[in-house]
């Protein structure tokens, strides 16, 4: 036991007395955070659309009105002719044409029916799909004003809910994906490194030639980086609940314990990587490319997993990352308790324990 | 017995590194590996570590079979690799704390052990091991291998990079550990240090050239060196190459070590060789053969 403790006091010096891992290690998440939770959205707000109303009468002021009024869009220019159109989507400086067809509001009298078109600007797809929805439902809302007085014998409302972000909010999604990816890179990238350092820079040949046994080695090296990331995994907590006023429905207790149980698989993981690299560059790419791609494209983070190509949902079947983040959304955003993500847990204990005997059992004894 | 070594073989992809080596190093004795870079000494040292599998042969250390009882071995010897193996990062007492934890003593309990060591780096002992000289570094890596009061002590080439005066103390150091009853193993490249050891075995290719005290193996030179110096020691060097009598030559401080092939060799023969090849101010002189010599006859 004292040998052991002997070996993480040392692990502790190597860690504080390298700044950039360090920095790594605590710079990173809460970068990684701000950046995910302002900088990458799905939201609109404030969208900049522009007007092409060949009537100008009561019936298209109103309609205008009622979108400027919204706060997804503002109103940034008036255009007159058809023609204007497309320079104004070169230009760039709207995402959205609203094109209100000539004669609108006798139109809508004469015939009931009058059109307005939507142009949206699709170089970014997520958003022009959200601009035209938004457009059809303020004027539906309105569409429904004029009706008022007028019954329609067969209805069909349609009468939507969004149960557990109701606001929509993205960074509720990319924290828990966040979480996972800085507990991977931490665990598993730091770990696999501080191993290949010790074969680099020729230490492990001593401690090999030493009486320690290979768990105490390699427990030795992964306790004092499941420390740093249980530290981690709270800042990253604790500041989106107060930066991103992110509620945790469920229990904290059950996150931090699933989280832990995360962090041991990526440092089995990491472990591995060292047994099988030389050098703390090798490990540093595999790591990077075998377990950081994977986690941000395969884990369900930012692609859903469901639209994926049938070979790729069972790939994503592996990566534990995926497993992790079923279990935070389900305990930040749905409150779910352990009866629910039993089967999830499971599979991420199962993945750790094989990760961990393996990376014991190829840990060698001698040089070759 | 400190270290039996059984026609130990092993191979790297195409290097024949260790071929069929047969040696004993005697219960305390100071025993010399000495060859040139590549010759087999740090896999030899590997193999006696328990850190690599040799192909052929056995061995054993402080009675220990190599293979069989290598966690014994591991706790019962103290190896310093070539390349300076400790933490960069720690400081001296750190880095001799670690080392003695691990082992499960303290630096208190062999105090006595390193004394004479460490008393020379402890005024520095709270500056990290990377911004240490070559020989506090070599000072500090021997006390962190002798903390644990190992058995047998393994030392790769220990004064490589140091200064004289540093592998002076250095060689001084061993001989005390010695009178303490460790057996040590050492390797070096420097002909110089060989002649400090008890027994020495010369070491090229892979194979033991030869194997005997430091006295006894230059007393195997089977000729007469003779010391040669003229005014011009490049066309000195060549013209006795060039001599069609000469056995072998080679440059040896500001002299040049000259065998000759014939067994009634004159000097003045010689004089007047080097006189016609226009070199003047030439002495000649008999020297005895050193370790340097021995082995490059042996490798010749």
């Amino acid at each position: 036991m004292k040998r052991f403790i002997g070996f993480i006091k040392k692990e502790f010096y190597h860690i504080f007395r390298d700044r950039r891992s360090l920095f790594i290690l605590f710079g990173m998440p809460i970068a990684q955070i701000l950046l995910f939770g302002f900088a990458i959205t799905n939201e609109i707000n404030n969208v900049d659309i522009a007007i092409l109303d060949h009537t100008k009468d009561t019936t298209t002021k109103e309609i205008i009105n009622k979108i400027a009024a919204s706060e997804y869009f503002s109103i940034k220019q008036i255009i007159e002719k058809e023609s204007d159109i497309e320079a104004i989507f070169k230009k760039g400086k709207v995402k959205a044409v609203l094109n209100f067809e000539k004669d609108f509001s006798k139109h809508l009298i004469k015939e009931n029916k009058a059109t307005i078109q939507i142009i949206t600007d699709a170089t970014d797809p997520n958003t022009a799909n959200t601009i035209t929805n938004f457009v059809s439902a303020i004027l539906q809302t309105y569409q429904k004003e004029l009706n008022k007085n007028i019954t329609i014998t067969y209805q069909i409302v349609p009468a939507s809910r969004m149960v557990y972000n109701p606001e929509l909010k993205s960074v509720y999604m990319f924290v828990p994906g966040v979480m996972t990816i800085i507990l991977m890179l931490v665990s598993a990238m730091m770990t696999s490194i501080s191993i290949t350092r010790e074969k680099e820079l020729g230490t492990m040949e001593i401690l090999l030639v030493s009486p320690l046994k290979p768990i105490q080695v390699i427990v030795g090296k992964v306790f004092p980086y499941i420390f740093l990331s249980i530290i981690n995994a709270i800042v990253i907590v604790v500041s989106s609940i107060f930066i991103f006023k992110m509620p945790v429905q469920g229990s904290l207790f059950l996150l931090a314990i699933e989280s832990i149980l995360f962090i041991i698989s990526a440092l089995a993981l990491g472990i591995l990587i060292s047994t099988i690299s030389a050098t703390q560059q090798t490990a540093m790419m595999i790591s990077l490319m075998g377990l950081m791609l994977p986690v941000i494209l395969l884990s369900g983070f930012i692609f859903p997993i469901s639209s994926m190509p049938l070979p790729l949902q069972m790939i994503s079947n592996i990566i534990p990352a995926k497993w992790f983040i079923i279990i935070t959304k389900g305990i930040m955003l749905k409150g779910v308790g352990i009866q629910f993500i039993w089967k999830e847990t499971l599979i991420l204990i199962g993945m750790t324990v094989f990760f961990m005997a393996l990376s014991v059992k190829k840990y060698k004894i001698r040089l070759e | 017995m400190g270290i039996t070594i059984r026609n130990i073989s092993k191979s790297y992809k195409n290097v024949k590194a260790l071929q069929d080596i047969s040696f004993n190093v005697k219960k305390g004795e100071l025993f010399g590996l000495i060859g040139p870079d590549g010759a087999g000494k740090t896999t030899l040292f590997r193999v006696l570590t328990t850190l690599l599998f040799a192909d052929q042969g056995s061995a054993t250390v402080a009675e220990f079979d190599v293979v069989k009882d290598y966690k014994s071995i591991r706790n019962n010897v103290g190896y310093m690799p070539g390349r300076f193996s400790l933490y960069q990062d720690l400081t001296i007492e750190e880095n001799l704390e670690f080392f003695a934890t691990i082992f499960g003593t303290t630096i208190e309990e062999n105090y006595d052990l390193i004394k004479d060591i460490y008393i020379q780096i402890e005024p520095f002992k709270n500056r990290r091991a990377g911004k240490l000289s070559g020989g506090m570094k070599q000072k500090l890596a021997l006390c962190c291998a002798l903390i644990h009061k190992p058995k047998v002590l393994f030392l790769d080439e220990p004064t490589t990079g140091v200064d004289p005066v540093s592998r002076k103390e250095f060689w001084e150091m061993l001989k005390r550990l010695q009178l303490k009853g460790i057996t040590i193993l050492v390797s070096t490249p420097y002909m110089d240090e060989a002649a400090l050891c008890d027994r020495i075995a010369l070491i090229q290719n892979g194979k033991i050239l030869e194997i005997d005290t430091p006295k006894e193996i230059v007393k195997h030179y089977p000729k007469q060196i003779y010391n040669v110096k003229a005014n011009n020691m490049y066309r000195l060097i060549n013209s006795l190459k060039a001599y069609e009598h000469n056995h072998s030559v080679y440059p040896f401080g500001e002299y040049v070590h000259y065998t000759d092939s014939r067994t009634d060799f004159n000097t003045e023969d010689l004089k007047t060789y080097l006189e016609t090849k226009n070199l003047s101010n030439i002495y000649i002189d008999k020297t005895v053969a050193t370790i340097e010599d021995t082995f490059m006859e042996l490798a010749k």
